[in-house]
């Protein structure tokens, strides 16, 4: 549904940019797809713009965990940016805001994985 | 399924995950005509989001030829919205807390729990023929109890 999410590098930092709505049926599946392509090919540092996303469901974020999971058994690391305030509050309330390493600037972020 | 109380929006779509499309935007023309602005319109339509998803995949697992009832009703100060399928029902007692700490990191199972955050008064019951009935109540008076509340 729709066009492909942005991909692109920062440094070695693969910066993976998520637009519109991540639910289930649709953006869920691409989003995961996405990032299992960018584990696939070796990165270990991936970062998650989340700046262009509408709407998240239980499903989106259900994915959100599975690749965050993914990642940690293949060594990988996964952090998200730009998290818009409802995005926020959907991943805070289910408390897995402190399960993911969250930056609201991009430098920080990629400087975080060192 | 038990039939829709007099005036009251309602939709009879299948089961295919699309349709959730449909019932936001009838979600979005209820708003407007009830004055409810976009912020709470965003809440509702996530719990709403999820109750159908759950209708469609869990209640009629995917069938298309099984329907989904969705009705928008209430008075003045509460929106009233019913999600019903065709499925077996199930118990919602049994459901596992999300925030528990075993189930952190489980891909699954937060749905109704942000049913149960987004609205006010949720309660599950039987169909006559023995699918799920949700019924979700919003209190308009009260703002947005979408963040986290802690
Ligand atoms: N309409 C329904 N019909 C049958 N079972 C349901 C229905 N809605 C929810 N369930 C059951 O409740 C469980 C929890 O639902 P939910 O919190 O939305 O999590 P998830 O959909 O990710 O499993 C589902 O896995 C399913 O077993
Ligand atoms: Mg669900």
């Amino acid at each position: 549904m729709g066009k492909d999410f942005g991909i692109r590098m920062n440094g070695d930092v693969k910066v993976i940019e998520l637009k519109g709505k991540i639910t289930i049926g649709s953006g869920d599946l691409k989003m995961r797809e996405t990032i299992h392509q960018a584990l696939g090919d070796g990165t270990k540092k991936i970062l998650i713009d989340m700046a262009g996303v509408s709407t998240i469901d239980s499903s989106g974020v259900g994915e959100l965990v599975g690749c965050y999971t993914t990642a940690t058994h293949k060594g990988a690391k996964l952090k998200l940016m730009n998290l818009p305030n409802k995005i926020q509050d959907v991943l805070t309330v289910t408390q897995l805001i402190t399960v993911f390493d969250v930056y609201s600037s991009e430098a920080e972020a990629v400087a975080s994985f060192g | 399924m038990t039939e829709p109380e007099q005036g009251a929006v309602v939709l009879w779509l299948s089961s295919r995950y699309e349709n959730i499309e449909l019932v936001q935007a009838a979600l979005g023309h209820v708003c407007r005509l009830r004055g409810i602005d976009g912020e709470m319109e965003h809440w509702i339509g996530m719990a709403l989001r999820e109750a159908v998803a759950n209708a469609i995949r869990h209640g009629n697992r995917l069938d298309p030829q099984k329907r989904v009832l969705v009705s928008f009703g209430g008075d003045g100060d509460v929106l009233e919205l019913t999600v019903g399928d065709e499925g077996d029902g199930f118990d919602p007692g049994r459901i596992s807390d999300p925030l528990a700490p075993e189930n952190q990191m489980k891909t699954s199972g937060r749905g109704i729990f942000y049913i149960r955050t987004f609205m006010d008064e949720v309660s599950f019951s039987r169909g006559e023929k023995g699918g799920t009935i949700l019924t979700m109540k919003k209190d308009l008076k009260t703002r947005i109890a979408g963040k986290g509340e802690q």
